[in-house]
């Protein structure tokens, strides 16, 4: 057993040791994937904190966390492991008078040495069961999706000029989706699906007070509720989580201590929240203000 | 309340019984739940967690749902199950799954009339499976007076026939045409060690031969929107079978209809036979009927659908005579963000063709600044003239 379960409680408590602010379910999805062994899915709009689950998830059981960022094009070299080619070409040209075994110089140049790690080898490689975070699996190809699954359920990879590699100790693994794409039915049914919302207003305002330390309890409810106030606009790009952070640091380093007493300077810097032309024209200084007003 | 969660967990036959029965009710909700998922629901049930409903709910949604719809819709659904409550909302929801179902397997009444229709349409085809490229160009001239003449005046009967099946060879003949000029490019912009390491084996260990690697290009989708209001009515046959074979013959099509309001209509073309598509087709559009609310229909489709079937290399292409009845600044706003997402936008007017035409409709006029490809769409030959636009792509 290559590490103890944790009881539900006390993810849940460690989870508010780590700073995130997490909603009730999700503490039992994550106590749930180490008892049923599965990977976690995570769905939601951009910037709702699906990768800060990974991270924090990593924190509770600390465990280190490894993180593969998916692209369209990414394949299982990219992903898994790697020669280094340009290394292996040095040392057979460095040999190639010397008068060794052929066999020796393949033994050397297909050594541990000679080989990149990928995230996903790194992952099975290590003895203590990291977290594996696969970032945006959406935006890989179908391919590498069927690739996954099968690496998701036999935790092993087959180097054909090395041998089987057996998982160590098995990740826990953390998949995130923006819903680019759709994701196939096998891969939604191997994993425990969570669909992460925008928070809201107390826990956003709870976030705050977490991240943000010296912040001010109820100034964090008024910033929370206006950042709500907006989201029901129709904006192009929706702020996330970490667009309100970065606002409340920004008014607090202006000193702004109360939303409805400087309209301007809270006008002026909603640029850290609205990061479109469109959005920028449409939430005027009046809408600004009426929101202030509601949430203040 | 007899609720099993108030006596303390202990998976007996009785809690297997309920277990079995929540599973099949959420089956009829549409959810797929699988043996593996059944078993696991055993295991959650008889762990800590089930001594609290609140904790026992969300980890059998987290188990059990798997998409967003799912994820939302559960909480009722175990809420009636499990402790008797809103037990009629949530019997609407599992009758609305079972409504989705039945509507999916539902076969297309395929009338009697179909049948001769068929067979006329297979007498058609044996060009399509033995003749090459050069054969489909030289079948296509010889009709060359079908393809010209407006669909509008294209009657019933075995003219139009020929028409719809022409149509429908033309969209897999542009298939064909369109992946192989992909297929030509040979040289790529980085080495590909791995590949000419392999190959430096047949040159006795010397890299000789550079091998290259190209990115993989992903085959083009296309999204069609047909309007099928009244204005558009003799226009919509044509239209409707084209559109069935660009989607049988592109691996990734998706098909909607709108009038006043959209429909997905991709699984009713994805029957191989067209009459019975086409059957099933009008079963879904039914309720025509009112103006034609484009703006609408576009925002309904930028909001919804638009995210899961638009990629990098998507072609919207859209079949409307541009006769809205909603405010065109809603509708150019809609076509902007429609613009902003896909790679082209193809707008296909069957009024372009006609002498004298101007744009003028307002709803036209508001949407032209967003369309890459404003193109007639009245005959066969303007159908045909879109191929060399789709390879470009």
């Amino acid at each position: 057993m290559p590490s103890e379960r944790i009881p539900r409680e006390a993810i849940a408590a460690r989870l508010a040791e780590t700073g995130y602010v997490a909603d009730r379910e999700l503490a039992t999805a994550l106590w749930m994937m180490d008892y049923l062994k599965r990977p976690l899915l995570i769905e939601g709009e951009a910037g709702v904190g699906k990768t800060e689950v990974a991270k924090a998830l990593a924190l509770v059981h600390g465990a280190e966390l490894i993180r593969m960022q998916c692209y369209e094009g990414l394949d299982a070299n990219s992903a898994l492991y790697e020669w280094n080619y340009q290394r292996q070409l040095i040392a057979i040209k460095a040999r190639e008078g010397s008068g060794e075994r052929p066999e020796s110089i393949e033994a050397l140049i297909f050594s541990e040495d000679y080989l990149l790690e990928r995230p996903l080898l790194a992952a099975i490689r290590r003895k203590d069961p990291p977290v594996l975070l696969i970032d945006e699996v959406d935006r890989a190809d179908e391919e590498f999706e069927a690739f996954l699954l099968e690496l998701l359920s036999d935790f092993q990879i087959t180097i054909p000029e090395f041998g089987t590699v057996r998982a160590l100790s098995i990740p826990r693994v953390v998949l995130t989706s923006n819903g680019t794409r759709e994701l196939s039915d096998a891969l939604r049914r191997r994993c425990l699906y969570h669909y992460l919302d925008f928070p809201d207003v107390d826990r956003e305002a709870a976030i705050l007070v977490a991240r943000q330390p010296g912040i001010d309890a109820s100034f964090a409810l008024q910033v929370a509720r206006m950042v709500a106030g907006l989201r029901k606009e129709e904006l192009r790009k929706t702020p996330g989580i970490a667009e309100t952070l970065d606002w409340a640091a920004t008014l607090a380093g202006l000193g702004v201590g109360d939303l409805s007493a400087e309209p301007e300077i809270v006008h002026a810097t909603l640029l850290a929240l609205l990061k479109t032309h469109e959005d920028r024209a449409r939430v005027t200084p009046e809408v600004t203000a009426r929101l202030a007003g509601r949430a203040a | 309340m007899t609720s099993p969660l108030a006596s303390p967990a202990s998976p007996g036959a009785g809690m297997r019984r309920r277990l079995s029965g929540f599973t099949a009710t959420l089956r009829g909700a549409g959810f797929s739940v699988g043996r593996s998922e059944t078993g696991d629901a055993a295991r959650v049930i008889a762990s800590p967690l089930a001594d609290r409903p609140e904790r026992l709910r969300a980890a059998l949604k987290a188990l059990l749902a798997s998409n967003r719809s799912e994820y939302e819709r559960f909480d009722e659904l175990f809420d009636a199950f499990w402790r008797g409550r809103g037990v009629r909302r949530a019997q609407a929801t599992v009758a609305l799954g079972i409504a989705n179902r039945a509507r999916r397997f539902e076969p297309g009444p395929g009338g009697t009339g179909a049948d001769g229709l068929q067979q006329r349409a297979q007498a058609q085809t044996p060009g399509e499976t033995t003749a090459e490229g050069r054969g489909r160009e030289r079948g296509a001239s010889a009709q060359e007076t079908l393809a010209r003449k407006d669909f509008a005046i294209l009657a019933a009967g075995p003219e139009r026939e020929a028409a719809l099946a022409l149509a429908e060879r033309l969209a897999r003949a542009m298939r064909a045409r369109v992946t192989r000029r992909e297929r030509a490019r040979r040289k790529g912009r980085r080495i590909d060690l791995r590949a000419t390491l392999r190959r430096s084996v047949a040159r006795g260990g010397e890299p000789i031969d550079l091998k290259f690697r190209k990115r993989k290009r992903r085959p083009l989708r296309i999204v069609a929107l047909l309007d099928a209001s009244g204005s558009m009515e003799p226009y919509v046959p044509v239209f409707t079978r084209f559109l069935h074979a660009l989607s049988q013959a592109f691996a990734q099509a998706e098909a909607y209809l709108f009038h006043t309001r959209l429909a997905h209509v991709s699984s009713a073309l994805s029957e191989r036979n067209p009459q019975r598509a086409l059957d099933r087709l009008s079963l879904m559009a039914e309720g025509v009927g009112g103006g034609t609310r484009i703006g609408d229909c576009l925002g309904d489709f930028n909001r919804v659908h638009a995210k899961r079937v638009i990629h990098s290399r998507t072609c919207v292409m859209i079949f409307s005579d541009g006769y809205d009845t909603g405010e065109p600044e809603k509708l150019a706003s809609e076509m902007r963000a429609l613009k902003r997402r896909c790679r082209r936008v193809v707008w296909l007017n069957p009024l372009t063709g006609r002498e004298g035409f101007a744009p003028v409709a307002r709803g036209m006029r508001a949407a032209l600044p967003f369309v890459d490809l404003f193109a007639p769409a009245h005959d066969l030959e303007s159908l045909a003239g879109l191929e060399r636009y789709l390879a470009r792509l």
